[in-house]
């Protein structure tokens, strides 16, 4: 075919009151196409011309480009009050033409690009803060409510689903925490090291992975790990619920989504953070036991037996009751975020994004405010 | 116009030990509406994802003119598929994206052209399919019938000559169906486009269907082909009469049927 390079091309014929317009050559995406605005300024006012006619014999091949073309030249002529004959033009062309204009624009659906002033996006974000505080206030009290049907048996929900929930957040989170406290206990027992071997102190090393370990880092350890683990795949459930209609259909059924989804999940953490916080601990404790034991010349007994003397009950429990509290703000979050989350595939996406970090927010202000607070009343 | 563009040879398709389909040979030729059919099961949008490239037979080859699909390398596949559209069966459109952002995706990506320009081909494209005025929407904004026709602007974008549909009219209202049953058949008689449809839809199948396969999902193989409305009045096959009298062939004589599939036509 020797069509493939016939230059495109678009030559005007003034003979007023006619106006013809030849089409010529290949009018393909990739094809250097003449300017239309220079065609357009021929037509100068447009007022001796009454109608425009295409002659298209040497059209060769066309596709989208053409037709955009020609479309707003048809929308010019007609704005200069010019009739078009359509007629002219190939079969093919004049039903797309037609198709094109078949569903006119609605008026009033085409939307502005609005302009928003940075005053604006400053008080828009306050005024989010606020609806934000005042959902989180309404989600507690529903929460509250669904778990004093749950103390009265009264709540609506699957047992099997707790114990699924049980599963996920706890014996599946165990070689990460595992892996994580180990680390913690181990880097704590090397920081102290380097301050208490000055005085040849090393057997103190114990007492400072013990005590860092039960009342602070385990706890926190174990908050942030499982924020980033089940926070986030709370919200991404029932956010992907909420996409699919499935919490919807549950209300239909009768069920409360806050007893029949938010309160098993809520359960299982609250239920299962303290144990996996007594964990983290004792894994925290070995590490520590590792780097003492082979680095500092300190027995295991003797490094076992520090340890046994300086954590007492208060500080283990101290640790557990935070961990407990962490449990609840992340479910809190998670599930919260994942029931606010809209109807499209990347709020679900958002949903998990701002369950952590509202979780790890929460975490950390819950654990200054609980640490002020014990070191105020003294234990 | 009849001359092949897509054709299936000796394909056998398995999702891991599971056979979906066996023996499967048959040719789309260009500018044809072909309708792929079956009960729900089958393997019909099984069979369109290998005709798509996304994934792979077991047995047998997918032909593109005279090119293998499945035998060339990655990208030899890729430049084959990029003469071709896909309307997913929910639209697909990206949900993050507006709808003329959705539309100038492949624009941007694969063609040079100026941003005005693509603007306008957007324009173009979804004023087509009677969305003129909705590019600024996001895909959560809109119903579902104008998610699948902006679905189909998308897969347009770049003038493919191919145009694949997985089950369009599945979730519209009848009226809706026929108007994009209408803009399937006026799409391809203006644009000389092949159109291949995956769908159960007998309104439709029987409205633009220029030549039909139906898949067995008991034999595991196709079990007819030929038009439509031919197979309707010629077909000896129970199953095929089934599929396309709605099951009416089970309780009257066949011959009645064929009477009465006629009439409501």
């Amino acid at each position: 075919m020797t069509l493939s390079n016939r230059p495109t091309n678009i030559t005007v014929n003034c003979k007023a009151p006619l106006l013809e317009i030849a089409i010529v050559g290949d009018w393909l995406l990739d094809s250097q196409i003449p300017d239309l605005d220079l065609i357009l300024s021929q037509f100068g006012d447009g007022t001796q011309f009454k109608q425009l006619v295409f002659s298209t014999e040497l059209l060769g091949r066309w596709d989208s480009l053409l037709m955009t073309e020609l479309i707003k030249l048809i929308a010019y002529s007609e704005e200069k009050g010019i009739s078009v004959d359509i007629k002219t033009l190939p079969s093919g062309i004049q039903g797309l033409l037609s198709l094109v204009s078949a569903v006119p624009e609605r008026a009033g659906v085409r939307r502005q690009s609005l302009k928003v002033s940075w005053l604006e996006i400053i008080g828009n974000s306050g005024l989010g803060l606020q609806s934000d505080v005042k959902s989180l206030i309404m989600f507690i009290g529903n929460l509250t409510l669904s778990v004093t049907a749950f103390f009265r048996g009264k709540a609506h929900f699957r047992w099997v689903d707790l114990w699924r929930n049980i599963q996920d957040c706890g014996p599946s989170a165990l070689p990460i925490i595992t892996l994580i406290s180990l680390l913690v206990g181990l880097i704590l027992a090397f920081v102290g090291s380097v301050q208490l071997a000055l005085f040849g102190a090393q057997l103190y090393i114990a007492d400072l992975v013990g005590l860092g370990m039960t009342r602070e880092m385990g706890g926190l350890m174990t908050a942030v790990i499982m924020s980033g683990r089940t926070g986030a795949a709370y919200a991404a459930q029932l956010g992907t619920m909420q996409v699919n209609n499935e919490i919807d259909a549950l209300e239909t059924m009768g069920f409360d989504p806050m007893e029949f989804l938010v309160l098993p999940r809520v359960l299982a953490l609250i239920f299962i953070m303290p144990l996996l916080c007594l964990y983290a601990d004792l894994m925290g404790i070995i590490g520590g036991a590792l780097v003492t034991v082979n680095f500092f010349e300190v027995s295991l007994v003797e490094y076992l037996q520090r340890t046994v003397n300086a954590i007492h009950l208060p500080d283990l429990t101290i640790g557990v009751f935070k961990c407990a509290v962490f449990g609840i703000l992340i479910a809190l979050s998670g599930c919260m975020r994942g029931m606010q989350c809209g109807r499209s595939a990347s709020d679900v996406g958002d949903a998990a994004t701002s369950a952590v970090v509202t979780g790890i927010v929460f975490i950390v202000v819950a654990d200054s405010l609980m640490t002020i607070l014990c070191n105020r009343l003294g234990i | 116009m009849t001359s092949p563009c897509i054709s299936i040879k000796n394909m056998t398709m398995a999702y891991g030990d599971l056979i979906i389909q066996r023996d499967l040979n048959f040719t789309i030729n260009r500018g044809e509406i072909f309708v792929i059919m079956g009960g729900s099961g089958c393997g019909k949008s099984t069979l369109l994802m290998h005709l798509i490239g996304l994934h792979r037979p077991l047995i047998g080859d997918v032909f593109y003119g005279e090119e293998s699909l499945w035998g060339a390398d990655y990208k030899t596949r890729q430049g084959l598929l990029r003469q071709t559209g896909v309307l997913f069966q929910s639209g697909a459109l990206l949900s993050s994206m507006t709808l003329a952002e959705n539309v100038a995706l492949p624009l941007t990506e694969h063609t040079r052209l100026s941003a005005q320009r693509i603007r306008h081909l957007v324009s173009y494209k979804l004023a087509l399919v009677g969305l003129a005025g909705f590019e600024d929407y996001y895909p959560a904004e809109i119903s579902g019938g104008m998610q699948k026709r902006a679905g189909l602007a998308r897969a347009m974008a770049l003038d493919p000559e191919i145009l694949f549909f997985d089950e369009p009219s599945a979730g519209l209202d009848p009226v809706s169906a026929k108007l994009l049953d209408d803009l399937i058949r006026s799409l391809r008689d203006h644009l000389g486009a092949t159109i291949v449809i995956v769908t159960h839809e007998l309104a439709s199948i029987f409205a633009i269907g220029t030549y039909s396969v139906f898949l067995d999902m008991e034999s595991k193989t196709m079990i007819a082909s030929g038009p439509p409305k031919q197979l309707l009045t010629e077909s000896r096959d129970p199953k095929v009469l089934r599929f396309l009298t709605r099951g009416a062939s089970e309780d009257s004589s066949s011959s009645a049927i064929k009477q009465q599939g006629h009439e409501n036509l």
